[in-house]
């Protein structure tokens, strides 16, 4: 008896010394991993003269707001202001388009049986493999033709035709609905739109949030688009006005530049935040890309 | 001969069998036509962008890399394989991307697969906080491949940055990383590798489908820690290996944003941060050579689609698939 009580004894502290090595390990590995979040958040704060003398600091000797102040007002006499709201129109806009055009589209071929099905929805995924570089070109020459250069309609319009990945995530999701909730919709008077929005809407909401939260994230993110058509600085979203704000060659006030770059990554971190739940949740069951 | 109909009270018997049978065709005909209107205008939002902004400008391309086209001027000119042959024997800096965006890919896709796995290993558990951790070290991915981190991770990497002094506090001598060819690829691939979140939670949800009875039983059998992992882990994780490979290969060959922030959108030094895509964009949108980048993305293409047939191919021998379960 008190053999085994002194084994149990001894095999629990062995645990417990395995569990604070556990978590000691993730937090200090986990602390490299967001060095450069937080160095760039401290850095920020710091007055000019300290970024480049107490460079590794996270704790600012003194802190200062100057640099917001002085970033904000951005370049050309332009302030961050409008680039915020740049950045704002092309992604809620970008998203909303991109979302409602995936679940339409993941509807119809989740659940419609129409002429041509299967042969559209191989090209849908083989979409998925098509590097934009091969798009980007003809694309842009097609809007340059039409005179929509320096407007937000070449990154807005293509969002028209959703997003492969998502359509697809939405599909699983409502592939995994019961066809029997569509046949009593159908016997009350349902039609196949009074379906969708009634019935497969409000079910594959969780699906969508996901494919929201990641079109957010990619269109406030990309770089490839505002670079090629927004030439007027007036124009320009958060991404492209940074790459010109910190350009290397013209730069002196790195202060302000890591204090606008801590600002683009703050919505991305309140969504984060805020819908981690929908975003794990999302990967993990449908293998999205991040 | 004609056999009389059986049930000759009912009234439809008036009609000739193929009356009949025009009208049941008519009203099938009639369904199968409403089904497709629905069908078509169901999809119909994304068949417009798929055709618009995919199809149209896939082949607008392809017409393209046969000629010599500059927007400028609106000079079009046929001029047959001459950009292939440019490409192929008369750019060297074509040939440098190449070889840049290989090495890139080559070495950052299987480092991230291996961090991300490692890692997923690690939250696969149900510890306190695991949750926690979890998010915590997803949260780089959904920044990564912005312009912001980019630019941080530029000064980072800088002559009087972070990682020097560091480096220099341990007593390891401190080198310009961005100024020196041979580590400034290494920064663009420790950004990506920074950005494993999404293989980590594909693996991690793989993780959990694998049935705890396999380890006890293997573990029974006297399999250690190291053998359970190579004869059971890794067999039963093969289809999320096989799906992320393919997806971080593309990614890898299309990288563009933080070589162009990092090396100030040229390249440098020598060349070696000219991914396959930064070349694209400097010769169609800097030298408006629209033909010639256009026959740069077709054979981008090309290459994408051979590696993803090869990985394809070669899964038969690697991929398992656990027996009735078709995926």
């Amino acid at each position: 008896m008190i053999a085994t009580g002194r084994l149990n004894q001894s095999k629990s502290a062995k645990e417990a010394i395995r569990t604070v090595l556990y978590h000691g390990f993730v937090w200090i590995f986990g602390f490299f991993m967001l060095y450069p979040i937080l160095w760039v958040i401290a850095s920020s704060f710091k007055p000019a003269d300290q970024i480049f003398t107490n460079v590794t600091a996270l704790f600012p000797r003194t802190v200062t707001f100057d640099n917001y102040v002085q970033g904000w007002a951005g370049f050309g006499g332009i302030p961050f202001t409008t680039f915020f709201k740049n950045s704002l129109i092309y992604a809620g806009f970008g998203t909303l388009l991109t979302v409602t055009a995936s679940a339409l589209t993941a509807y119809g071929f989740a659940r419609l049986r129409f002429a041509g099905q299967k042969f559209w929805f191989t090209l849908m995924i083989m979409t998925l493999m098509l590097p934009i570089q091969v798009q980007v070109i003809p694309e842009y020459i097609l809007f340059a033709k039409l005179g929509w250069l320096n407007t937000f309609w070449p990154l807005l319009l293509p969002r028209i035709g959703g997003q492969a990945f998502f359509i697809f995530m939405i599909m699983q999701f409502i592939r995994g609905i019961p066809r029997e909730l569509d046949d009593a919709a159908s016997i009350d008077g349902c039609n196949e739109i009074g379906i969708f929005w009634r019935i497969i809407v409000p079910l594959v909401a969780p699906a969508m949030m996901t494919a929201a939260i990641f079109s957010f994230y990619f269109t406030w993110g990309d770089f490839l688009h505002p670079l090629i058509y927004l030439n007027d600085p007036r124009l320009y979203t958060i991404s492209v006005a940074l790459r010109t704000f910190a350009d290397p060659s013209t730069v002196t006030n790195w202060g302000a530049i890591f204090a606008m770059s801590t600002l683009a990554l703050i919505p991305v971190f309140v969504v984060f935040i805020f819908f981690q739940r929908y975003l794990i949740e999302g990967i993990s069951t449908s293998g999205l890309k991040g | 001969m004609a056999r009389t109909a059986p049930n000759s009270i009912s009234g439809d018997v008036a009609l000739p069998a193929s009356a009949r049978r025009a009208a049941v065709d008519e009203a099938a005909r009639r369904r199968a036509w409403r089904r497709n209107l629905i069908g078509y205008l169901f999809i119909a939002p994304w068949l417009f962008g798929f055709l618009a902004f995919t199809a149209i400008p896939m082949l607008g391309s392809a017409v393209l890399a046969f000629t010599d086209y500059n927007i400028l001027s609106q000079n079009l000119k046929w001029i047959g394989l001459e950009n292939f042959q440019r490409m192929l024997f008369n750019d060297p800096r074509y040939w440098r991307s190449v070889q840049a965006t290989f090495s890139f890919a080559l070495v950052a896709v299987p480092l991230k697969l291996c961090f991300a796995l490692a890692l997923a290993m690690l939250f696969n558990n149900s510890r306190k906080l695991v949750y926690g951790y979890r998010a915590v070290y997803y949260a780089p991915s959904i920044v990564g491949a912005s312009v912001a981190v980019a630019v941080v991770w530029r000064e980072l990497f800088g002559k009087n940055s972070p990682v020097n002094q560091f480096l220099a506090q341990l007593g390891i001598p401190t080198t310009s990383w961005l100024g020196d060819p041979a580590t400034a690829l290494w920064t663009v691939i420790l950004l990506s590798m920074w950005e494993f979140g999404s293989p980590m939670l594909i693996f991690l949800a793989g993780l959990r489908q694998i049935p705890g009875q396999l380890y006890e039983a293997a573990a029974i059998d006297g399999a250690g820690a190291w053998k359970r992992f190579i004869s059971i882990t890794i067999p039963m994780l093969t289809p999320l290996i096989f799906f992320n490979l393919v997806l971080q290969m593309i990614f890898g060959f299309t990288v563009f944003t933080s070589a162009f922030i990092i090396s100030g959108g040229t390249g440098a030094p020598l060349d070696s941060l000219l991914l396959y895509s930064l070349y694209l964009y400097q010769k169609g949108f800097k030298d408006f050579q629209m033909g010639y980048a256009a026959a740069m993305a077709w054979a981008l293409l090309v290459v994408i689609a051979c590696f993803t047939a090869l990985i394809f191919r070669s899964s038969n021998s690697w991929v398992h698939y656990e027996s009735g379960d078709e995926r």
